[in-house]
């Protein structure tokens, strides 16, 4: 008989097992880190043509594109994370291992996390090439991963909804986008307030925060709805 | 060992399957699933006593992998109840899930990984200690240790199903289900595939199977099952059977008198 790790500690390891998988599939696939790479700079250079630049402008419609971008190109991402798992049927096999699905979702929503943050890694500087805005900065991190998180958790757990429907290229995105409204006017403001700063604006960061606590709370709870029969 | 007994033992160490309990490997009671209204089993009522192997046999949309994916707790019952080990498979799906390994007709691996990343990654799942040894074995088992760092997705359907085999025993479940096992496999798999049938019988651990081929789904079991739309139109010794008379069943036909008697006693 094999020793087994059991409670907590086989949550965690299964936890850090699912991260893995689809981190190294990704990686030697690399085509969501491509679809969205791509995606993410195309969208960012023709915003740069397409939107009134000038000087006054700069610091409040930079923003709003740049989120734009990293949204559209995020949900590329996350749509194909859940449904080659179900297309090509391992979805199953993982679901009949004694992993609680509230780890699934989780392990789903970081390496989701991880995938979106390389990507805007590498478009965050030539944002601030194209628009000539300081943005390249320690602080803008915290918004980053809070917004980014956010769309993962939506993401994530809407992807598996519409992934076992006929329509899910027009559903997932019909049913994520409403929901991450929130995520798009948080991490716009907080963008903007760390260009221009406001005396006395909303705290931005911690509406996301509370959003992320909120939805992913709710979302690996009912987790198992969405993918269990 | 009590069902009530095996839950309170779990949480220190969860079973395998030399501790599995004597209790009944499976047990259906009026067993109802439909999709969409459609009924797909009709009120099954069946009992697999520990150790057996049963064979499940039905044309194609006789329920077969329905039934399997009910018993592995993929499919909810829409009423009535299955047990497995003494488990229910919704109430307590989780434990249930500790004790059965499921191999689909399907291999359905993840194919950007190796074969040893793949049985490694469920080893985790499974909490194995000893992941890394039960891969290397299982591979050198099923005839793909030349190929254990090669990329799934280069890999035959053949290759493919007996790293799938693998996989379904990597916990060395107390109950194996097998849906079509047999599918895309060469003569060498298939006789790997009778071994581990074979071998699971010596150490009265249970494994259901479906499959087509019904002569050696018949040399396999000790109990066969034959399903026809939904409902039991067999259930007793493999024995008492043969391929004339599993396609009768086929064919809505009844059995010979004395094998209808046989099937009449070995139904739950």
């Amino acid at each position: 008989m094999s020793m087994r790790t059991t409670g907590a500690r086989l949550a965690w390891d299964q936890f850090w097992a699912i991260i893995w998988k689809d981190l190294r599939s990704e990686l030697r696939t690399r085509q969501a880190w491509m679809s969205m790479g791509l995606f993410a700079l195309l969208a960012l250079v023709v915003f740069n043509f397409a939107f009134d630049l000038r000087v006054e402008n700069l610091a409040t419609v930079g923003p709003g594109a740049l989120w734009i971008a990293f949204i559209f190109a995020s949900i590329l991402g996350l749509a194909r994370n859940i449904t080659v798992e179900q297309d090509r049927g391992p979805m199953d096999r993982l679901l009949i291992a004694p992993v609680d699905r509230s780890v699934v979702y989780l392990a789903k929503v970081i390496g989701n996390v991880i995938v979106i943050s390389v990507i805007e890694a590498v478009a965050l500087p030539v944002f601030a090439i194209l628009y000539n805005l300081p943005i390249v900065q320690p602080a803008i991190a915290p918004i980053l991963l809070l917004g980014t998180l956010g769309v993962a958790a939506v993401g994530t757990q809407f992807a598996a909804l519409a992934a076992n429907t006929r329509a899910r290229e027009l559903l997932t995105p019909l049913l994520i986008f409403p929901l991450i409204v929130p995520v798009v006017i948080g991490a716009v403001r907080a963008t903007e307030a760390l260009l221009t700063p406001i005396h006395g604006d909303a705290p931005w960061l911690g509406l996301l925060a509370a959003f992320d606590v909120i939805f992913l709370s709710v979302s690996a709870i009912t987790f198992q709805f969405v993918v269990e029969e | 060992m009590s069902a009530q007994m095996l839950r309170a033992a779990r949480p220190v160490d969860p079973p395998a399957a030399a501790d599995a309990p004597p209790m009944d490997a499976i047990r259906l009671e009026r067993l109802v699933k439909a999709f969409d209204a459609r009924p797909i089993l009709r009120g099954l009522s069946y009992t697999l006593p520990a150790g057996r192997t049963l064979v499940i046999f039905g044309p194609n949309g006789a329920g077969k992998t329905t039934l399997l994916r009910t018993l592995a707790t993929l499919a909810r019952p829409t009423s009535g109840s299955a047990l497995v080990a003494g488990l229910d498979v919704i109430a307590d799906a989780h434990e249930v899930r500790r004790l059965v390994g499921y191999v689909g007709h399907q291999p359905h691996p993840y194919e950007e990984l190796t074969a040893r990343e793949n049985l490694l990654f469920f080893a985790r799942m499974y909490g194995l200690r000893d992941g890394a040894e039960r891969a290397a074995s299982l591979l050198e088992r099923v005839g793909l240790r030349a190929r254990a760092n090669d990329r799934v997705r280069a890999f035959s359907r053949g290759q493919a199903q007996r790293l799938a085999l693998a996989r379904g025993i990597i916990h060395d479940p107390a109950v194996l289900l097998l849906d079509e096992p047999d599918t895309g496999l060469d003569q060498e798999a298939l006789a790997l595939l009778e071994r581990l049938v074979a071998e699971r019988r010596e150490r009265a651990l249970a494994t259901v199977l479906t499959t087509h081929n019904l002569e050696r789904g018949l040399r396999l079991a000790d109990d066969a099952l034959t399903l026809v739309r939904g409902r039991i139109a067999y259930a007793g010794a493999a024995a008492t059977l043969d391929v004339a008379a599993v396609e009768r069943l086929y064919a809505g036909k009844p059995l010979a008198e004395q094998a209808t008697r046989q099937a009449a006693g070995g139904a739950a």
